[in-house]
């Protein structure tokens, strides 16, 4: 058995350690917010939180995991006002959507170290891949949130 | 209020305030039933329904996957039903019911940047016939003729008494009335239509709560996963399932044509088990397929003749006089669709019923082939649509809907959620095609041209899909682009030919355009250059007879003060090209380092499709058609090496990131009348001509086979 913390709810999961942080998610805890993209860490679709910070959980195994706070996208807020779920829909970003919770997961653990970033602080940071195309819109929108949050 | 007081409350109360949110009935994850159960809704017509606390759920019949239409084509509907927006929904027409009830939605269809073009006429209609169904309805228990009321805001209002009543009142007596001769608005009188209107389905869209058919989840669903040959085109001979069957969670292998899948009660078992599993393959000739080599083959190809499609006075004789000439051939590789959700889709099989939950652009096709595969009539196939994470053409094709129905027809009675991992996704096939194009230019002493001739070898998509699209020999999608070539020369010769490899090709994000527009606008500065004459001047000087090309050229210009001096190492390059009704103009300013280092640093564009129904979708959609093509321009090339792909994921297959993206400044030069264009490709086809354009500036060096990453860039 191994203890997962996920979005404040403990569970008790017998499973294969090495297996997959996302498939866990997914699968056995049905956390369907979180994606699969790539299975190899290139396009962050499958971000999450461990104690604060951003990981991809489709290359952290379950083990790993097994000692931190996770939290997906249904764990960022109650009611989708987390300052980040509000840039993005001020700012319209999403367009297909799919790449869109590790987007956000991904600005928040940005936004939490950095609580002012500059253009280049995002480009260094958001490596997350949208084949659509909204890197303009999650551009405002990081700046956006940021300037929420702060205040 | 006047239409000018209510077109700017609207504008305030839609653009104001981003906490006012407007929720998308979203296919919920079991049953996909329409709305109208709630207790006292009404379906006024086949396309909305009316709650009693007058919020209107409208009924969109193409797929949601990126380009806004769930907000789009409600808005269409919206505009005549004069409803007040904020009680709009909207949600996917049903495909089952769409089927049974006689195609009551048109088309159902999602590709072809047709959504807006093709359903307006009859989406208005249907908006229109239920405010004047909602009309008579109120006149009637009012003793009134019909034309003494009119429908303002999501009410009916006696124009002398004032006198008036919501739609949900009066919208079970509206069901039971018909009408006839009804007139939709004039443009002129749109409150709706033009409004910069956040999308509906934003809200769902970051929290997780949006569905997308890999979030599909069943009473005791089961998962799969394939592995395919990896020479595609290769047959399954065996497989060793014992070597995998005792892992924990795995169930059963199945046989697949090109492949092998096991069942299990993960994914992740499922994959893991799949991709453990010894299996051999008979390939053939494939695996001497090198891509490169065939690129090559391509453009040699072009020596030989091909069908004549266009033939204008006498190109070959006059080129042969002609006092210069000039001649490029142009290549481009294969690409993937690479959408962000991997293809994916559940299917259970009974006896006599079949049932599929899937992200699809063909509902109907889908039903088609779960039917097909399953060896069932269409009526006894039910399917749900879901929101689709990236379609580009890809989720048009058919392919994974029936491999997921053959994996659940061998294990019937149980929901099957297959998922190609990311790698099989890119193995599947259904590339946009590999082409050559080679273009001849002839000028006379003053440097006019006065001759053209074109020849293209593409890989025909209508041919992998059973040839009965092809015309004359020619697959009309391979020559988007080339034969339609906007500048006038008296004698000219646009000639095609088919050349198909094993591999299979489909329709991506612009089809044909996306590899003829970079070859022809790019020989366009070739010809300017031979005529010695600036880009933008050269095709004002040979697009005389077509304003509205002119018209967004000259506006592309001055927004992107085309000419203007720019530091040593960057330069402007632009192209403009007519796709899917259409123009779209761009000037892409690039900077090559001293090291040789490529930035794109802004694209200015310019667009003109007549008219928008959304402005704030239709310039995002414009942008994403940038940044697709400038993905393809920069990185885009699908590799072969003794048969087997080598850019499986996107460690291999790069994608543009923020940190590569250019500023982009979008304008809209709207010529209006009764246009309107598409948006979701006509920003894709430019980009790989403009920054090629703006590179030759630089490095005095033609790009003319793609991708430029392939290039050694240095400043001249």
């Amino acid at each position: 058995m191994i203890k997962l913390r996920v979005n404040g709810i403990d569970h008790e999961l017998d499973i294969d350690p090495e297996t997959p942080l996302l498939w866990v998610l997914r699968d056995t805890l049905n956390l369907t917010g979180t994606k699969y993209g790539c299975g190899i860490a290139q396009c962050g679709a499958c971000t999450v939180h461990l104690n604060g910070q951003a990981v991809r959980s489709c290359k952290t195994t379950l083990g790993q995991a097994a000692n931190f706070d996770v939290v997906t996208i249904e764990g960022l807020s109650e009611h989708r006002d987390h300052p980040v779920q509000q840039a993005w829909i001020e700012q319209d970003v999403p367009q297909c959507g799919y790449c869109q919770s590790g987007q956000i997961m991904a600005v928040v653990a940005l936004l939490k170290q950095k609580s002012n970033p500059t253009d280049e602080d995002i480009d260094r940071y958001i490596t997350n891949i949208c084949r659509c195309g909204t890197y303009p819109q999650i551009r405002r929108a990081v700046h956006e949130a940021a300037r929420k949050w702060r205040s | 209020m006047t239409d000018l007081d209510r077109r700017r409350f609207l504008q305030v109360s839609i653009t104001a305030a981003g906490g006012m949110m407007l929720s998308l009935h979203l296919p919920p994850v079991v049953a996909n039933t329409n709305a109208g159960s709630a207790a006292g809704s009404v379906e006024v017509g086949a396309w909305l329904v009316i709650d009693p606390d007058n919020t209107v759920t409208i009924r969109v019949a193409q797929s949601e996957m990126g380009q806004g239409v769930l907000t789009s084509l409600a808005m269409i509907i919206a505009e005549e039903l004069e409803v007040d927006w904020r009680q709009v929904r909207a949600e996917y027409a049903d495909v089952n019911r769409h089927l049974r009830g006689g195609r009551v939605y048109g088309r159902m269809l999602t590709g072809g940047s047709s959504a807006v073009r093709h359903s307006m006429p009859y989406l208005r209609m249907a908006g229109a016939e239920a405010r004047e169904r909602l009309i008579k309805a109120a006149a009637e228990s009012w003793n009134l003729a019909p034309d003494e009321c009119y429908a303002d805001y999501g009410r009916v209002v006696h124009r002398a008494t004032n006198r008036s009543v919501a739609y949900g009142e009066i919208a079970a007596a509206a069901a039971q009335v018909s009408v006839a001769g009804v007139e939709i608005k004039s443009p002129r009188d749109f409150d709706l239509l033009g409004l910069p209107t956040p999308r509906l389905d934003v809200p769902s869209k970051v929290d997780g709560s949006a569905h997308y058919s890999m979030d599909v989840r069943l009473p005791g669903m089961v998962y799969a996963a394939v592995v395919h040959c990896p020479v595609i085109g290769g047959r399954l001979l065996s497989y060793r399932f014992n070597v995998v069957r005792n892992r924990p969670g795995v169930r059963q292998a199945v046989r697949l044509d090109h492949g092998v899948a096991v069942i299990a009660d993960t994914w992740w078992q499922a994959h893991q088990a799949a991709e453990a599993m010894p299996v051999e393959w008979e390939v053939g000739d494939e695996e001497d397929f090198y891509s490169a080599t065939e690129q090559r083959n391509f453009v040699a190809a072009l020596d030989e003749p091909g069908i004549v499609v266009v033939n204008d006075g006498d190109a070959e004789s006059v080129m042969d006089e002609a006092e210069k000439s000039i001649e490029s051939d142009y290549s481009v590789p294969y690409l993937a669709h690479a959408c962000m959700e991997p293809l994916n889709c559940t299917v259970v099989v009974h006896a006599d019923h079949a049932e599929a939950w899937v992200g699809t652009q063909d509902p109907e096709a889908a039903v088609a082939a779960v039917a097909e595969v399953a060896g069932l009539d269409a009526a006894q196939v039910t399917l749900h649509n879901y929101l689709l994470g990236g379609g580009f053409g890809r989720r048009a094709h058919t392919d994974y809907v029936r491999e997921a129905t053959m994996i659940a027809q061998a294990y019937r009675g149980v929901p099957v959620q297959m998922i190609w991992s990311r790698e099989e996704d890119s193995r599947s096939g259904r590339y946009r095609p590999m082409a050559a194009v080679r273009f001849k230019a002839g000028f006379d002493l003053g440097g006019k041209l006065i001759a053209y001739i074109n020849h293209s070898v593409t890989h025909s998509i209508q041919q992998d899909s059973g040839g009965s699209g092809i015309v004359g020999g020619v697959d009309p999608f391979s020559i988007d682009g080339l034969t339609d070539m906007p500048y006038y020369v008296p004698n000219k010769r646009i000639s095609h030919r088919i050349r198909n490899t094993h591999l299979t090709s489909w329709f991506w994000r612009s089809v044909g355009h996306s590899q003829n527009a970079f070859a022809m606008e790019c020989f366009v500065d070739e010809m300017a250059s031979a005529a010695g004459t600036d880009p933008v001047a050269f095709r004002r000087q040979y697009l005389a007879g077509r304003p509205k090309l002119r018209e967004v050229l000259a506006e592309l210009a001055e927004k992107a003060r085309w000419g203007r001096a720019m530091p040593h190492g960057s330069a402007q390059g632009l192209a403009l090209h007519e796709s899917f009704g259409t123009i779209c103009g761009q000037v892409a300013e690039v900077t090559v380092s001293e090291q040789g280092q490529l930035s794109v640093d802004r694209i200015v564009t310019v667009v003109d499709c007549g008219n928008l129904v959304n402005p704030m979708t239709a310039r995002q959609q414009i942008e994403s058609g940038i940044v697709f093509g400038l993905t393809a321009a920069l990185y885009g090339k699908l590799t072969f090496e003794d048969g087997e792909l080598v850019e499986t994921n996107f460690d291999q297959y790069r994608m543009i990131k923020l940190r590569d993206m250019p500023e982009l400044d979008t304008h809209f030069s709207l010529s209006r009348g009764d246009e309107w264009g598409g948006l979701g490709e006509p920003g894709t086809p430019p980009v790989a001509a403009a920054v090629c354009n703006a590179l030759f500036k630089i490095t005095k060096r033609r790009i003319r086979a793609l991708p430029i990453a392939d290039y050694y860039l240095r400043r001249a």
